[in-house]
This record gives C-alpha cells, structure tokens and sequence, in this order.
C-alpha cells in the first residue's frame, strides 16, 4: 500500500472551548477562551469569533489578561511556553520558553512581570504531583526569550485552575487540594493550612473542588463536593480562624467567582443554576436556573456588568448582570456516545448528531460553528447524576431533506424500555423542523436500523424500522384525514418478518425500488410496492452488520460485512455473490455523489480506510491507520464548490468530503493539500475589521475598500483626476446607514449597488453609464417582476465591455475583480425574490 | 435561560366515532323529552301546516302534541280498538286513522268526533292515506286488500284484491293523485295507478315490507323490511338502487331529513341510523332505550321523534343555536374586559419605541409545582378531584414523569388514609385501561412496597387492595383468553395465506417462506 503524500488526515474543527476558564477584556467587548491550540477572540455583543490566536504546539491551558496593559493577553500551554498577544489585531508580541509543561498559571497586579505555573513536580513516584512556580519574565525586547528565573511556592497542588486563587490583590495565595487549604501570604512568607476531617459518613464529601477570594476583605470562600460553600476568616491565625457555610447545591459546586467589588459570590455546579449569594447577607440568594448543562467555569468581566459561565456541552454563556442571557457562544457539543449517527442535513449541508441530551445538533463544517439544537425529547432535563434520561438513539434525514425521523429511548430498570419514534417535517416558513408525528411504542424492543425510502421524484413517504423484536415495520404518510385540521400524519404500513430472526440493518437502493433487510445472516430483498419477498441472499457464517447498495453505475450490486470479517458483494442481477473479501470492516459507506464506497477496517489497534467501487476490483484509495482505535461513526459530505483534482488518488474527494469520528470523539476529515494550501491562501486575505461580523455583506465591502485602497497606491495620478465617485459612495452609504424600512424597494437599490461595485474606466463612460443607470431604475420601478431578470444581467454585461475595454487595469486588479465577480451573489437573488 | 419544559400529556387516540359535520349536526339536539304513551307508538305524523303539530298513534288513541308541549294539545278516543296510522291531510285540517275493528275514521282537526266512517274492509286496517288531490283516501289492510275511498260521499271507489299477505304500509304521491304505492308482508312493493285496474310495478323487497318511502322527487322509493333497506329507482321501472343492510332485526319505519340529503331507518334493534343519500353510507347513529316501532322528524329536522314498543315517545328538539351565541356574548361583555382592553388599542406613532412586554409563560398548576421540585404537591394537584376523574391522561402524565424524575417513590410515601385512598382509587379506575397500564403498575408495585406495613390498619384501605387484587386478576384471565384467541388467529392466517417458493441464492441452506403478515395490532399513533 503507497501512503498518498498529498491526502492528509486532519482535525477538524469543534475543539473545546470549555475547557478553560474564558477571560472578558477590559471593555467588555471581547471575551477570550483557550480552544485546542488556539485561542479564541469571540465578540461578546455578535457572539462570532473574531480572532483565532494560533501559534502555540500543545493543548493551550491557560488565558489571562496581562494585569499591567490590559490590551495584551498571555496564553499558556502544554507545549511549555507562555505568549503574550495582542488580541485587538491578533498579533503575537512575545514568546516566553519556560521548558516545562504549564497545567495552569495566575498573575497578579502586585507581581508584576511575575506568572505563577502550575507544573508537575519531578519524582520517581507513578502518582503525579504539581508544583506552583514563580516565573520572572524576562524583561527583553526579543521575539523569543526563554525565562529562567524560577522559584518554588507551594507544592502538592491541583493543577484545576480552580484550585488556586489570589487573595485581595495578590498579598497571599490560597490554594486547596483533596481536604487541606493552604493559604500563603507573600510579605510573611509563610503559609498556613487548614485541614477538614472526612467527617461526612459517606467519606470524601468534605474534600475541595474549588477557591475564590474576596477582592477586598480578609475572606476565602471554598466549594466542596457535597454541594457546601465554606467561607473562612481570619485564616492568618494558626488556630483562631472561623469558617460559616452556605448550602444550597446539591452536588459538587464547581466554580466560584465574586464579583469585582465584592459584593456577591457566584457558585455554580452540575445543576445548571447560577446562584448569586450577597455577601454579608448570605440568606439572600439569587438564581438563575436552566442553562442548559452544568456549569463549569463562571468568570465576571473586569467593571462587574458581564457574567460569563462554561457549561459542560461545550457552551459560554454571557449574561446581563445575572438576570438576563445575552448571547450564547456555542461549540460543537462533545456526549459521551454519539449514538445516532453522523449524518449530513440534505438542506443546510450541516453535519447532524448527537449533542446535548435530547437534542441533536447540526453543524455547520463550512464555517465550524453550531447552528441549532433541534430539541428531540422536548422534556425539562433534570441535571441529577445517575438519572436514565431519554436519549436520541436513531436519526434519519429523506433524500430532500423534508422528513426527519428520530428514535429516542429510555432503559428504566430492567425490563422497560420506553420507545418514541418522532417524525419531523420541515416547515419552510420557521426554517427548522416541526414536530408532525410522535409514535410512541413502535416496536416491543430496541430499533436498530432506519432508513427513508428515496425515490427519484424526491416524493419520499416511506420509512423503514428494523427492531430486536424481530419486525420490521414500514410508516407511510397518510393522506390528511376527513377532517380538515390535521395535516397529514404517519401510519404503520406493513409490518414484515422472518423466521422469526432479529433483523440487523436495512437500505433502500438508489432508485427506492428495493428493500434489503439483513435477517441475521440471510439478506432479504422485498419490494417495498408489493412487499412482496423477492429474494434471500446469505454468506454464513456471521451475521450481517451492515448493508449498502451501490450507485449510479454500480447500483445493481449490494455489499454487506458480515461479523466474520467478510466484506461481501453480491449481484442484484444475477442473485449470486459477486466477490467477498476478508476484511473487519467496522464502518461501510456509501457516497451519495458517486459510485464509491467507503470502508473503516479495524486491523491491530488501528483502523484503514479503503475507498473502492463495488465494479473494480483494485480500491481507488487506501490509508493505513487513519486513526487508533475503531471508527464506526463515519459520513460523506457533499462538497459545496467541486475539486479539480487530476490525481487518480485524490479523485474521490472531489465531490464529496469524508468525515468521521475516533473513538476520542474528535472530528477528523480528509483533505488534499491543494485544498488545504487554498484555505490558508483565503485565510490570509481576510483581514477583519475588529468586533465586526464576517458576513457576505462585509465581505463584499471590505473587498471593495481594499480594491479602492489599491487604487490609491498604483495610479494615484488617475485618482486625483477622479472625482471620487461620489454616486458610488453614496449609494453603499445609503444602503447600510438609513434604516431598512425607509429605504426604496430593493429592485431599485440593487441596480445602483451593483454598478457601484464595479471599476470604471472613464469619466465620461462613468457619466454615461450612470445616466443611463438612471433611466434604466426609473423604468424598473414601473416593470414587474419578470423583467427584473434581465436588468440583473445587464450590470454584468456593463462588466465585460468595461473590462475588454479598459488595457488600463493592472493584473492585480484584473484578478481582485474577477474574484469579487467570483463572490456568490446567490443571496441578493434571494433579496430580489423575496 | 431556557424556559421551563411543561410535562408533556400523552394525546391518545379517541377511540369511536371520528367527528365529521354529521356527527356535528345530529349531535346538535337537547336531551329527549320522554312522554309515557298508553301503549306501543305504531305512528308518527307531523302535519304539513305550521305549527307542524304531530300525531301520535299509541294503542286507542291519537294524541297530537305541539312542537313544544309536553301535554296532548289534542285527543282523538272514540276508538273501539287499537288505532293505526293516524295521518295528516295536506291542508292540515283532515285526519285519517284505520283501526283494528276494520273501520277508518275520518276526523276534523278541531273537532272531536268522526266526521266520516268509510266500512267495508273485513280485518284490520293498517295503512291510511290521503291522496295529492284531498279528496280521497287510500287504505290497506289485513284481508289483503287496499281501496281508494271519496271522502265527500264516503263511497269507496276501487278496491286492489293483488297482494297476498297483508298491507301494512304505504305511501301516496304528492305530485300526482291517482299514483299510491303499498308494502305488503307478501315481500312485493306494489305501485297503482288509479286510472288503470292494475298495479303498474311491482318491486320484490324479499322480505315482509314494513315501510316504505317516497322522494320527494318520487323518483326514487325506499322500502324497508326485515333486515333491509332498498332503494328503487322508479323511473327505471322499478330497477334496485341498492340494498342497506346496517341493522340486525327487522327495519320498521324510513324517514327523510328536510333537505333530501340524510335518510334515516329505526329499527327493533333500538337504532335509528342516518345515511348519506348520495353514497348510502352510515354517517350517524341513534341509540335508544327499547325497539323503536315510528320515527318522524320536523320539518327543518326542528325534532326527531321516535316511538318505541315499551310506549315511550322520545321528542328530541334542535339546540337553539342563538341561545349558544348570547352566553358567549354575555361572557365577551363582562366590565373587566374593558379594564383589560383599555389601552391596547392604541397605535403607536412613527417615532415611538415599542417595548414588547415579556410573555409570561402559563404553566399548569402541576407543572408549577414540579418546577419547584415539589414532587408530592405536584402529584396531589393532578390528583384533583376533576383531573382525576376527567383527564386521568394528565394524572397519568405527572406519575410518569415523576417515574421519570426518579422521584415517584418519595411523591407517592407519606400519605394518610385518604390520600391513600384516593390514590388506590385512581389505580382501580384506571390500572386496567391499556393506554395507562405500563405507568401504572410501576405505581402500583411502588405503593404496595410503601405501604406493606400498614396493611390491616385501616378497612377502607384493606377493601381496596382487595378490589385492586380482584381486578388484576381479572385482567390476567382476561389477557389469557385473548392470547388463546390471538393463537387461533395466527392459525387459520397461516393456513390460509399461500405458500410460495422464494427463489434463493445458491449458497448456503435452503431458505424458507415468507413471512410477510398483515399488521395485526396497529401501534398507538398519536398526533401532534
């Protein structure tokens, strides 16, 4: 097998971003979270990222605000170095070498050019141990300084961020660990500790889960596992300290932060309440309830307007003074299983599985970010450990993407198992999809297979249920009943078995004209028209795990894998096996855009990947251990703009784009290196105005800033003859500054916005052209719609003679415009439409 | 912050009758005015003349009730024996009644005693009528014979000696006065002309004939006998239309809606059912308390009123739909609307900044409560009284998703005798009921673990475990007999389903049948 250099493995996306606490800036614009190697600038106000601060080589574990310029922020990481940046324009200012992998790190205003690092301590023994560092940061102007002044503070820490915390603006440190706080005041040099018995029946409830201290006074407040807020005074005495406890969480408290003058105490936890205690006042509590998932992280911006938590579904809230949520950050949501699998989203192209409990998410892969969760369960989520939840255990989308059917199921006890098959149609006018069916007990036991039929004229009202009762059952849209208020609705249909075997998988081939059910180790082919049995295709031994029709040129051939390790092909045709092979094949997959097939072989520890078609015997692709451990979780992406590739290798990534995820549950993908060298080439030319949303509109504008700029610089002498375009100016002025209802109808802006995109050559050609522009709106305002087409294409016509005409433009110019003209202009079709 | 998620309430299927506009429009009468008769109400005629008032043929006499009096407004007593087939003239003012003694009287309206005797029949007359032109009357009777009789003179005209059996019913023609048709129980519908000697058509119902109806087109008859009800076309000479057969003992009398549209037949079988007239099938169905012998409705289906054989007469009268309109209109007109209302309609100006008022979500006490992670209040609010007895869907909704919670054991702990009561109650009401079994036997096993210990303690307590005890055992037998019955069925399905030879592949074991059954058991399909 020959390693294709040029097909790369890569990581993709959805890196969390609540795994560290996130930081809001001074102003309360940005906030700053560390995300897998990186970290993310998000605008608090547009929720989108702005910046992505890329540089480090390990998992990035720690951001803080530079205590003493409050624009700059130092990032820590595994990779042993702390870098200061700018995250204004995203600009790395300083690396710092430390040389030792950096689990978390504090600052503090009082020590200034002073980090403290948590690092694990050098021993021999196998239960590891952390130290915290005093690091002084060598004050050079250097790109790249390595610091070597390093002294020991405390040792036998948590290396929880948490865990540690400085006390009234750095005098003394408190850190907790297991049933000790000890606390370490800086001018003394000299620590004390605190120890709390195990006393609770149930042992270990005592033990610290985290620290904060008050800004101002004298006080630690600490949380404990058994849900209790601690809250300790006159810790500068050995035996005199005093400590009163707050109790509302139920479990462990996670987080606790005050608010920057101190007058309140947050503490959140696995209930997803935020509760806000007053100071002094600790009877008086305010809560915030249902945030979605536990609460991890809560930070307070610096002037104390801006709440933030980080929930466990990869989530940051923001919110208004603990009364209101203002904007939603939310990453791709990692569960524990994804037990619906990955699938794409015929409409929006998003990538659809698991996330919250209850929920499914659809991902954008494009643009990396969480478009919606589609509520499933549609029950209040209790955040109790140990509590059988319902969970979304079977999706499946129609060809055209306007019938979503779901599976949910709850294991209560031993023998009940509650059921629900939901249907979902989607509803144009909402854009998501709207609850049309719920069936709740469709079959006795567990489903294992769904699949909708898909017919040609995309008129899709079939699904098939495979279940370990040994049915499997068709649904069919009904007809709306004789009552005029309900709309359609799904019935059972028929109901099919076969001695008694518990039916495996399913499929539809291509056309919708065949049903292959896999009994165990007999594949059973019906007409789904009649359901009539057609005929039984076997391979014993080893029961069949999964089932796929080949496509277009390939689509009399049907593969299954049985769990002998056998990757089958049979011939529809002629009812014989074609060819087998002997492969553990984990993951079979068909893709939708082409005759290839996919298959994830686990082989030692590891899996392959083999990409072949069913007709040829030699596999188009083979990557050896792609990833260790199994993969049974794998889509293909339909790809939005087409490859051109030529190299036979890379062939099959033309059109579409395989996903899958390992068993760590990382998103991994496939791409060439043409592909990738054309991302970063774009990502180079996007340079963002700060805090504002990229969005088609920006896009557009800046591009054409960026080509007035250029203008500028290469011929400025024409500049300065021009008179500045004053039409043009005014009409991008007009559509983005007057308020969308006092603006005239878009047919009559989008003449002018389009012209005013273009480059024009001459005065007098400019005069012309915009007189007749004039005329032409004019007229349209009177025309209907039809006509609307062809005044588009006028504009592009204008376009072309100004270019053939215009010897004048340089190259780059020629290329800047052929791109803007590139750009997708689909969405003012949709202004104009709508 | 998400809202809260309300407990989701299960929607079952409504088993019964799906409601169509029939339904609507039959269901849309007051419950019936019940009057005591003398006797079995053989007859039921509403007179043509407003006030529509209706003669009721019961045993010796013939009360005539007003549209809306419970008491006789009028009646006719001077019989020697049981009346029959009290009719109305079309001007209203005549009434015809045959009598067993073989005689037919005439009467006036407002008088009392017979105007006219028309004698001349030997045996029991069971069918009297006035013809379309007034001034004769057509009679049946049990010597088998029907005549045409002239008021005026009291003569009779023309006696018909073609049926075999005895006459019991028959119609005369509104458009045309010679034309009459009799049903006689010698299974033949006969059609007369009066100008001619003969019957014109004779119809075979093939079964004795009880009724039969005319259209008001009379295009079409409707005759009714034993289990039957056929329709004839008349034009065609008599062709069969169709044949109905939707009740299980013999059909005894037809009725017409106004419109023409709704034909309805009551039978022994205490049915009256309803048809469409353009498809003939069932839309609508009566029940009443014993076997209905007359059916009359009002003109503008104002009242359907039925007589049956225990000497009930049944008068269902049309809900006022006005009387509907104004309690809503009153609600609508309450002060404290106009308190409510004051303000809203007033239209913001162009530069004024709206600000939207929350919306405040409704939630349902038990979901309040559940909310607040009060799990015994949340399950003594939907045990209320009205809930528990009206929507045991939501009772049944908060108990499961207490079971969900994890915390059904502790919501269900800690109740006093008659909350314990009241819950075991609940249990026997509903535990049986296949919609609400699966939740409810979690419930019931937790409440007997509770409250093992206090068995014994209390009698009311003790009786219903009894009961409880008795019932699910009942139902055990009960699903026993049904899996017998299930058992059978798979039999003869599958002896009777063809076996046919399913072509397989060549490798591997012979393959065996196929195994494609009909859904037996349809799921629980619920629509959202």
């Amino acid at each position: 097998m020959v390693e294709h250099g040029d097909i790369r493995v890569v990581h993709r996306g959805g890196s969390k971003i609540n795994f560290r606490d996130p930081v809001i800036t001074h102003d309360s614009r940005f906030l700053l979270c560390a995300s897998g190697e990186a970290v993310k600038v998000f605008s608090t106000s547009t929720e989108e990222c702005i910046h992505e601060l890329r540089g480090h080589t390990g998992l990035v574990t720690g951001v803080l605000l530079r205590p003493s310029n409050h624009l700059q922020v130092y990032s820590s990481s595994l990779d042993g170095t702390v870098r200061l940046w700018d995250f204004t324009d995203g600009i790395l200012i300083k690396t710092c070498v430390i040389g030792y992998p950096i689990y978390s790190f504090y600052a503090s205003a009082k020590h200034e050019n002073v980090i403290f690092i948590v690092t694990s301590m050098p021993s021999e023994k196998r239960a590891e141990r952390f130290q915290l560092v005093a690091v002084h940061l060598p004050q050079s102007g250097d790109q790249l300084v390595e610091a070597r002044e390093l002294s020991a503070v405390l040792s036998g820490v948590n290396p929880n961020p948490g865990a540690i915390a400085f006390g009234r603006g750095g005098e003394f440190i408190a850190s907790v660990n297991d049933l000790q706080l000890e606390v370490y005041f800086f001018k003394k040099q000299k620590s004390y500790r605190f120890f709390l018995k195990e006393d609770n029946k149930k042992g270990g409830w005592n033990t610290f889960t985290c620290v904060a201290c008050h800004p101002k006074d004298d006080c630690i407040a600490t949380g404990h596992e058994d849900g209790k807020i601690r809250l300790w005074r006159n810790f500068n005495h050995k035996k005199e300290y005093t400590y009163s406890t707050l109790h509302w969480h139920h479990s462990a408290v996670s987080s606790l932060c005050f608010t920057p003058e101190g007058t309140n105490l947050l503490s959140g936890g696995v209930e997803s309440v935020l509760v806000q205690w007053r100071y002094n006042q600790e009877s008086e509590r305010d809560f915030l309830p249902r945030l979605g998932a536990a609460i991890t992280h809560i930070t307070v911006s610096p002037d104390g307007s801006l709440f933030c938590t980080s929930h466990s579904d990869n989530k940051i809230t923001i919110i208004q003074s603990c009364v209101k949520v203002s904007a939603v950050i939310q990453g791709l949501v990692k569960g524990d299983s994804i037990r619906a699998d990955l699938m794409m989203d015929p409409r929006s192209k998003a990538l659809v599985l698991n996330g919250k409990p209850g929920h499914l998410q659809f991902y954008s892969l494009q643009r990396d970010k969480l478009l919606y969760n589609l509520d499933i369960v549609q029950q209040e989520y209790i955040h109790e450990s140990g509590l059988q939840q319902f969970e979304v255990v079977k999706a499946a989308f129609d060809a055209s993407g306007s019938w979503l059917a779901t599976v949910e199921e709850r294991h209560q006890k031993a023998a009940e198992l509650e059921l629900n098959l939901k249907l979902w149609a989607f509803d144009e006018q909402t854009q998501s999809f709207v609850l049309n069916t719920t069936i709740s007990a469709p079959h006795d036991a567990q489903i294992t297979a769904m699949s909708f039929r898909q017919t040609a004229d995309s008129q899709t009202t079939l699904l098939v249920s495979t279940s370990k009762d040994g049915h499997f059952k068709a649904w069919q849209l009904a007809a709306p009943a004789h009552t005029e208020d309900e709309g359609p609705s799904w019935l059972c249909d028929f109901v099919g078995a076969y001695h008694g075997l518990v039916p495996e998988c399913c499929s539809f081939s291509a056309d919708g004209s065949l049903l292959a059910v896999a009994f165990q180790e007999v594949v059973t082919v019906w007409s789904p028209a009649t359901w009539e049995l057609l005929t039984t295709l076997s391979q014993p031994p080893g029961a069949v795990s999964d089932l796929c029709f080949g496509r277009l040129s390939c689509s009399k051939y049907l593969l299954g894998t049985t769990a002998s390790n056998l990757l089958c092909c049979w011939n529809l045709l002629t009812c014989s096996l074609e060819w087998s092979t002997s492969m553990d094949v984990r993951r079979l997959l068909v893709d939708p855009l082409s005759e290839n097939m996919a298959a994830f072989c686990y082989q030692s520890g590891s899996t392959d990947l083999f990409v072949f078609k069913p007709s040829e015997p030699r596999p188009l692709f083979s990557h050896k251990a792609v990833c260790s451990g199994k993969v049974t979780q794998a889509v293909f992406a339909p790809r939005e703009e087409m490859l051109e590739s030529c190299e036979e290798s890379s062939q099959w990534l033309n059109r579409s784009q395989l996903y899958f995820l390992t068993q760590q549950m990382d998103l991994m993908t496939f791409t060439t290196k043409a592909e990738e060298d054309r991302v970063l080439a774009s990502s180079k030319q996007l340079v963002i105005d700060d805090s504002v949303a990229m969005t088609p509109f920006y896009l557009l504008l800046g591009k054409h800033r960026q080509q007035q700029q250029e203008h500028r610089d290469s011929d400025s002498s024409l500049w300065a003859e021009r008179t500045a375009l004053p039409q043009t100016s005014a009409s991008i002025k007009e559509l983005l500054q007057t308020p969308a209802h006092v603006l005239p109808s878009t047919s009559y802006l989008c003449s002018m916005f389009v012209q005013s995109l273009l480059i024009s050559v001459s005065d007098a050609r400019e005069e012309k052209a915009h007189a007749e522009e004039e005329m032409e709106s004019e007229k349209e305002e009177e025309d209907s719609e039809e006509e609307m087409e062809s005044s588009r294409s006028k504009p592009e016509l204008v376009a072309a003679a100004t270019e053939s005409d215009a010897p004048a433009l340089t190259k780059a110019q020629a290329r800047e415009l052929r791109r803007v003209r590139k750009l997708d202009h689909s969405w003012l079709a949709g202004l104009l439409d709508s | 912050m998400a809202s809260f998620k309300p407990t989701k309430i299960q929607v079952y299927p409504k088993l019964g009758e799906k409601v169509t506009q029939d339904t609507l429009y039959w269901k849309n009468y007051k419950a019936p005015v019940q009057i005591k008769e003398f006797g079995a109400v053989t007859s039921i005629d509403f007179s043509p003349v407003t006030p529509h008032n209706f003669a009721v043929t019961a045993f010796t006499r013939i009360h005539i009730y007003g549209p809306f009096s419970q008491e006789p407004v009028k009646s006719f007593t001077r019989f020697k024996d049981t009346a029959y087939c009290g009719r109305f003239r079309s001007d209203g003012q005549l009434l015809v009644a045959g009598c067993e003694d073989s005689v037919v009287r005439l009467f006036d309206v407002s008088g009392k005693v017979a105007l006219r005797l028309f004698k001349g029949h030997t045996k029991a007359v069971h069918l009297t009528d006035f013809t379309s032109d007034r001034y004769q009357i057509l009679t049946g009777s049990d010597d088998y014979t029907c005549r045409l009789w002239d008021i005026p003179n009291a003569t009779e005209l023309t006696t018909y000696r073609e049926h075999t059996d005895y006459i019991r019913c028959g119609v005369t023609s509104k458009l045309n006065r010679d034309l009459f048709i009799t049903g006689s129980y010698d299974h033949t519908v006969k059609l007369f002309d009066a100008r001619v000697e003969k019957s014109v058509i004779t119809m075979d119902h093939g079964q004795p004939v009880e009724s039969v109806l005319l259209y008001p087109s009379e295009g079409l008859l409707v005759s009714a006998g034993g289990r039957h009800v056929k329709v004839w076309d008349l034009l065609k000479g008599g062709q069969p239309l169709v044949s109905l057969k939707n009740h299980h003992k013999t059909v005894t009398s037809l009725a017409l809606s106004s419109n023409g549209q709704r034909l309805l037949s009551a039978s022994l079988d205490r049915h009256v059912k309803v048809y469409s007239t353009t498809n003939y099938k069932v839309v609508h169905n009566f029940d009443y308390a014993a076997s209905i012998l007359s059916l009359a409705l009002a003109p503008d289906d104002e009242s359907i009123v039925v007589g049956m054989t225990n000497s009930i007469l049944s008068i269902k009268h049309r809900k006022n739909q006005e009387d509907s309109k104004e309690i809503a209109g009153q609600q609508r007109r309450r002060p404290s609307y106009r308190v409510f209302v004051k303000g809203k309609n007033y239209v913001p100006k162009q530069d004024d900044y709206l600000v939207s008022k929350p919306v405040k979500q409704h939630l349902a006490k038990y979901d309040k409560q559940l909310r607040r992670f009060n799990v015994s209040k949340a399950l003594d609010t939907a045990l209320e009284t009205w809930i528990r007895f009206r929507k045991p869907e939501i009772t049944v909704a908060v108990i499961k998703e207490l079971d969900r919670r994890g915390t059904l054991q502790n919501a269900l702990a800690g109740r006093n005798e008659q909350g314990l009561s009241q819950l075991l109650n609940f249990l026997i009401r509903n535990l049986v009921d296949a919609r609400f079994t699966p939740v409810l036997v979690t419930a019931a096993e937790m409440i007997l673990d509770i409250y093992q210990s206090v068995i014994g303690q209390s009698p009311v307590v003790d009786r219903q475990l009894l009961r409880l005890q008795d019932l699910v055992e009942k139902e055990i037998d009960y699903q026993k007999d049904l899996l017998e019955v299930l058992g059978m069925l798979d039999t003869m399905f599958a002896s009777s389903l063809p076996r046919k030879e399913v072509p397989c592949s060549g490798i591997g074991k012979s393959n065996g049948l196929t195994q494609g059954e009909p859904s037996t058991s349809k799921p629980q399909l619920q629509v959202t």
